[in-house]
């Protein structure tokens, strides 16, 4: 995972409030087995209107979302995250987070602070009087900024930590590889493993057949 | 210090204790993967440039998309077939063990850890899905994760966790005749609600557990997640040790014996405190079937059908009167007078051997209502064999049933066995969600005793209201045998088949 120390980019004012995953992306998107290229499933239902923000040209180069209230709500589906990622967001900015939905964006790199609402109002304000202002967001401080208005935010310390030095959760396991390796030596031989594979005898299965 | 069953198993996984917020790192004994969950996290891997570490540690079946007619045509559906394709391209250059649509061993996840052995007294499980508690049952702590976790597992063999709350639920007293552990689970549920296991793991207790069978066991901790649970348990026993030995991956000679002297020691002391504790009385249980749309919405199949404006608590009446608009009822309505369409006796919930052997013991000699679909999907191949062995296709197929081949099907429709809008089912499985079985579809959760007598009838039954339920011994539906059936379970020489692995993997 990438290091998150600052970002600057072009801040979204996304006026809605309770945008839930199948918001953020539509159930029809699951199907895929890739993990990358749902920047077109991002806000799918929304994306068909010319007067949706991500449809202006002076947002559509966002990477900064600044939301309503309880983003990220619904299902657990981590591709919320990375259709959002896709897209080209690195930070999102709302009052408050569905849990799952922060969990995920932990996980995958996706800062999302929490930032109280007369905070997000102002940055609206600033945003939609002037679009295509730039927002730098900086985790040291935990604060963003947008011309002359900085706002607090909060991100607990242990994720803002993880997120600062780069770490996805499988890195920051894997720096503990002795402790894993020493565990394994203690593993009792019952324990079951898979390989090599034992089986009953093989036997055919008969496929079944429409009912005529 | 006293502690849980929950709490032994998860001090006896502890790579790594969390300091400062930080949370436990558990090692993790077997990780089962199939393909809907998997293929992002695969990728993941290869992005970052790494191996799975215990390619030993894990097993992979095809299951959600998988069709269960024509299993030796390719699979129509494009999306179906290529997540399939995915997970076996994965598998081969992972390195992991596959049982592929056609295996004996191919089927659902939950039911193929138990069956070959793998499933054991306290390990840790994981899966890309929440009925992982399943495992539970063999006590073990066993729960649903999500992708990025199926990834990380894959990679380190651990999950970072935070600690769980206990809840005991003790059922004292012993099932009346007609009630299974369906119904146990199906009460707990209305009682506890969808969320009142949350944050939970659940221990199942009490005389009524005890008394289950292995697999009826399996059912209960199935659905503990339908509570919001993370998990559920239960102590392993003489019934479990008796499941599990003979079994392919079941431990051998001196590993055998220590393996169960080990796990005797796995129960909650006697002065465990639980940070919840619910009770049931056994005999109090009726068969129980839902008439809502979430778990929670179950009553006794005597009851009728609920009144929204004899709830006081308003987001339930509100709740209530949106599910019965979906299901298409009618507040008063009897439940035993909702006819159905199509009934469904299969999944990772009860769709094993000992469920189809009850079915069978009902319909045997019977036929099926005219207009009702049935539909009998085994929960794997081997099961499929094991009732085919047992003469059980032929009771099904004489009853009117449509004898299908193994795999997750009707229970969340991702592969061809969807309700059509508007089409009601009685199903065996765990979820009876808006649109779960198919858009539109209408879903009562019931027991395999209930499903049949509403094959019978086509109208939500159980066992008592068939004409002719004198000639039915009520006291044998434990999953044994049908009489006069002399094929005994598998118990032929397990064989090795070692896989090949490739370089780079241990």
């Amino acid at each position: 995972m990438e290091k998150f120390t600052t970002h600057t980019g072009v801040g979204v004012p996304l006026r809605r409030g309770n945008v839930d995953t199948d918001q953020i992306i539509p159930a029809v998107y699951l199907k895929r087995v890739t993990r990358t290229g749902f920047e077109d499933a991002l806000f799918a239902a929304w994306r068909g209107d010319p007067s949706f923000v991500l449809n202006q040209d002076a947002y559509a180069a966002g990477s900064v979302l600044v939301a309503g209230p309880d983003f990220g709500t619904g299902s657990s589906r981590e591709h919320a995250v990375w259709a959002l990622k896709d897209y080209g967001f690195r930070v999102v900015l709302s009052s408050r987070f569905a849990d799952i939905f922060r969990g995920n964006s932990g996980k995958q790199g996706l800062l999302a602070g929490v930032v109280a609402q007369e905070d997000i109002e102002i940055l609206w304000k600033v945003l939609e009087t002037r679009p295509g202002t730039e927002v730098t967001v900086d985790l040291e401080a935990r604060t963003a900024t947008a011309d002359d208005v900085t706002v607090p935010f909060q991100l607990d310390d242990y994720t803002r930590w993880r997120l600062m030095e780069g770490l996805d959760d499988i890195g920051l396991t894997l720096q503990h590889a002795d402790d894993i390796t020493a565990f394994e030596g203690t593993r009792a031989n019952w324990r079951p493993k898979t390989l090599p594979a034992k089986h009953w005898p093989s036997e055919t299965v008969e496929p079944a057949r429409p009912a005529s | 210090m006293a502690g849980t069953l929950a709490e032994k198993v998860w001090e006896a996984h502890l790579v790594r204790r969390g300091t400062g917020g930080e949370p436990d790192l558990l090692y993790i004994d077997l990780h089962l993967v199939h393909e809907v969950t998997s293929p992002q996290a695969f990728e993941g891997l290869r992005l970052a440039g790494r191996p799975v570490r215990r390619p030993d540690l894990t097993i992979a079946t095809e299951d959600h998309n998988t069709p269960t007619l024509d299993i030796d045509r390719p699979i129509a559906d494009k999306t179906s077939r290529t997540q399939i394709d995915t997970l076996r391209a994965n598998a081969r250059e992972f390195g992991v063990r596959l049982h592929s649509l056609g295996d004996a061993d191919q089927g659902i996840v939950h039911q193929v850890g138990p069956q070959l052995g793998l499933t054991m007294p306290g390990l840790t499980v994981v899966c890309g899905d929440s009925h992982t508690s399943t495992h539970g049952a063999f006590g073990g702590l066993a729960f649903g994760i999500g992708t990025s976790e199926v990834e990380h597992v894959l990679a380190t063999q651990t999950l970072p966790l935070q600690p769980f709350k206990t809840m005991a639920i003790t059922v004292n007293g012993a099932l009346p005749p007609g009630t299974t552990s369906k119904d146990i689970i199906l009460a707990v549920i209305a009682k506890i609600g969808t969320g009142g296991g949350q944050g939970y793991v659940l221990e199942y207790r009490g005389e009524a557990i005890r008394k289950l069978s292995m697999e009826a066991r399996m059912t209960i901790c199935n659905m503990s997640i339908e509570a919001g649970a993370r998990a559920g348990m239960i102590a392993p026993d003489e019934t479990t040790f008796e499941y599990l030995k003979g079994r392919p991956h079941a431990p051998e000679g001196a590993d055998w014996d220590a393996a169960v002297e080990y796990w005797k020691t796995l129960r909650s002391d006697d002065d465990a405190e639980f940070d919840a504790e619910v009770v049931l009385e056994a005999a109090d249980l009726e068969p129980f079937v839902t008439w809502g749309t979430n778990p929670g919405q179950g009553l006794p199949i005597s009851a009728s059908v609920p009144v929204p404006g004899d709830i006081a608590d308003e987001s339930a009446r509100v709740a209530a009167e949106r599910s019965l608009e979906y299901m298409g009822l009618e507040p008063g309505t009897p439940l035993r007078d909702v006819k159905v369409d199509t009934v469904f006796i299969g999944s990772c919930t009860n769709g094993r051997i000992e469920d189809l052997r009850s079915v069978a013991k009902v319909v045997k000699g019977r036929r099926k209502a005219d207009d009702v679909r049935v539909l009998v999907v085994p929960a794997s191949a081997r099961v499929r064999l094991q009732a085919e062995a047992e003469g059980l296709d032929e009771i099904f197929q004489d009853f009117g049933a449509e004898w299908r081949n193994a795999g997750c099907s009707m229970c969340l429709g991702m592969n061809p066995d969807q309700l059509a809008p508007g089409e009601r089912s009685a199903s065996t499985s765990n979820r009876n969600f808006e649109g779960r079985q198919g858009k539109g579809g209408r879903t009562h959760l019931v027991s395999p005793l209930v499903a049949a007598a509403t094959a019978i009838r086509g109208t939500l039954s159980s066992i008592a209201d068939l004409e002719l339920a004198g000639d039915i011994d009520l006291t044998t539906f434990d999953g044994s045998p049908l009489d006069g059936v002399g094929a005994p379970p598998i118990t032929e020489t397990v064989v090795d088949l070692p896989m090949p692995v490739p370089a780079g993997a241990r």
